[in-house]
């Protein structure tokens, strides 16, 4: 073989090494990966824009609290959450069960145990196709947070005798608000509605100047404009209280992969915040859906999403008592079960299912 | 000697990206399906790696014949068998705490019976229903679907990460090339012991 020709392989690998490198960095649609790649979550959280003055102070007025009627178990964890849209930016709402929000928008959400800053989660939509998701770890004192390990943090603070609270690993992030279409779970219009559900469980109180969809109706913030969000605000319809409070627990806790967005195989009816309105059509198929995922003590076919009357059969109560591996639900983001949770969907099926 | 081994370092190289890439470089067809070139190669890369990976060696169910244990390969990639009822394991003893069935698809340990999937696509009982991406997720995460309960032992996840997407997808696409077989494993189960906090 030539120099010449020895010269000329060796470039040409280089050069297809450097594309094959060149591309695995790339993020399909991006519109400029370069940009993309400078983007990150700041070390610190006072990097990040919530507080006015540079410490751990006071929450900068642009960023709007808010409270999901249906809040997300999380272990029993007191949560405070932000959101800041960048001004004159709207949100696009025209697929209701996923609003894309505009570039710039973050998320925080904090974490508070007994009385003790934990986290800080983070998300912030960077740029056009890129989502960043963080989260920060507060100090003893509760002064200063600094960004978490891609890994999370494991057993951050203990709850009870051999369960303690993990830090999220950004791959678990990932996992529950998606890759397809990542973004915010809890900040949509059942969520946000006014309406609210007095029988919500863990409900917290709507507070004066948090964020609702009438506000974001008032600002203008929602393109194309959804008056009739205001005029008819969302509403799980239901014959009764209880279905709707508990479809309310399955929509802010299960919806968000137990949908028909093909992100998991699931052929049981949507618990989307966009498709649970219709409750009593939605409850009566969760109670005649048999599941291939088996209950314990129950025979092969026995087993159901949930069935009226029969808790022992009903897979989804099971799954909600769990906090084993192979078996919990969700399968990530809490330790303990939620027994309020539990006590009112075993009430539900066994008493005030609908006909 | 030194020049002529870094030639052919860089050339073997060359020629392990050029495949590599020629392979990701096929054209889709319409509606984003690789063409059908694209798909064969998959197809055959994806029968190598599972091979080589060992594959068969948990999810095809094994039998005795006359030189010992091997796989069934009438039940190639099929998973647990769903008639094969398993009796409850013995109990751990002293630094043996795991078990295993003769079939190598029924696996005891101190995270309770894992039961190897069937891999074959059919529909309600194999990976018939699944995407590429959920596969994809799967080996990524090591949780079901990449959202849903953590993949149990003994199954090795962490190996499988390690391959590139290209060829994940070379392994979605043979398993799914399989002829669909009917065969329902069973749901895992767990430890006889009450996890801490969870009520009976």
């Amino acid at each position: 073989m030539t120099r010449a020709v020895r010269t000329a392989t060796a470039a040409l690998a280089i050069l297809w090494i450097a594309a094959l490198h060149a591309g695995s960095s790339v993020k399909a649609g991006s519109e400029d990966p370069a940009a993309n790649d400078a983007l990150c979550a700041p070390p610190r959280l006072i990097d990040t824009g919530l507080y006015l003055d540079g410490r751990a102070g006071a929450i900068d007025p642009r960023n709007r609290p808010f409270s999901p009627q249906y809040p997300l178990w999380s272990d029993g964890a007191q949560k405070t959450r932000w959101v800041y849209l960048p001004e004159g930016s709207t949100i696009d709402t025209r697929d209701p069960g996923g609003w894309q929000m505009p570039v710039g928008t973050k998320f925080w959400k904090q974490f508070t145990f007994n009385g003790r800053k934990v986290e800080t989660r983070f998300l912030w939509r960077a740029s056009a196709d890129l989502w960043i998701f963080a989260t920060y770890v507060w100090n003893e004192e509760g002064t200063d947070a600094v960004l978490a390990p891609d890994a999370g943090v494991p057993a951050a603070v203990e709850l009870a005798p051999g369960r303690s609270h993990d830090i999220p690993a950004v791959a678990d992030c990932h996992a529950c608000h998606g890759d397809k279409r990542p973004g915010p779970l809890g900040f949509n219009a059942l969520q946000l509605s006014t309406d609210r559900d007095p029988n919500a469980i863990h409900g917290e109180p709507l507070a004066a100047g948090m964020t609702t969809i009438a506000t974001l109706d008032r600002e203008r913030r929602l393109a194309p404009a959804r008056p009739e969000l205001v005029a008819h605000p969302p509403r799980i319809a239901a014959s009764d209280p209880q279905t709707r409070a508990v479809l309310g627990y399955f929509a802010g806790n299960c919806g968000s992969c137990h949908n028909r967005g093909g992100e998991i195989a699931y052929d049981g009816p949507s618990l989307k915040h966009s498709d649970v309105l219709d409750g009593d059509a939605v409850a009566a198929a969760l109670l005649a859906k048999a599941t291939a995922w088996q209950v314990p003590g129950q025979p092969d076919g026995g087993s159901y999403m949930l069935k009226r009357a029969h808790p022992e059969a009903s897979a989804m109560l099971a799954r909600m008592k769990s906090r084993r591996p192979s078996s919990q639900m969700p399968p990530l983001g809490s330790v303990i079960p939620d027994e309020d949770a539990i006590a009112a969907v075993a009430k539900w099926i066994t008493s005030v299912s609908p006909r | 000697m030194k020049h002529t081994l870094a030639t052919t370092t860089v050339m073997g190289l060359a020629m392990a990206v050029f495949s590599g890439a020629l392979l990701g470089a096929m054209p889709a067809g319409q509606d984003g399906a690789p063409a059908p070139e694209k798909q064969k190669a998959r197809v055959e890369r994806g029968a190598h790696l599972v091979k080589t990976m060992a594959c068969h060696d948990c999810h095809t169910p094994w039998k005795m014949g006359p030189t010992g244990p091997h796989p069934d390969m009438s039940r190639a990639l099929t998973g647990h068998p769903s008639d094969m009822v398993m009796p409850p394991p013995p109990p751990p003893s002293g630094p043996w705490i795991g078990h295993m069935a003769a079939t190598n698809t029924a696996w005891a340990g101190p995270w309770g019976v894992s039961f190897t999937a069937n891999l074959t696509p059919d529909k309600e009982t194999g990976l018939g229903a699944w995407t590429e991406e959920m596969f994809i997720a799967t080996m990524r995460t090591g949780r079901h679907q990449g959202k849903g309960r953590r993949i149990l032992p003994p199954m090795p996840v962490q190996i499988l990460n390690a391959l590139d997407d290209e060829d994940l997808k070379s392994v979605f696409a043979y398993l799914q090339s399989l002829p669909p077989v009917k065969n329902k494993v069973p749901t895992p189960i767990e430890p006889t012991e009450p996890a801490p906090l969870e009520k009976k």
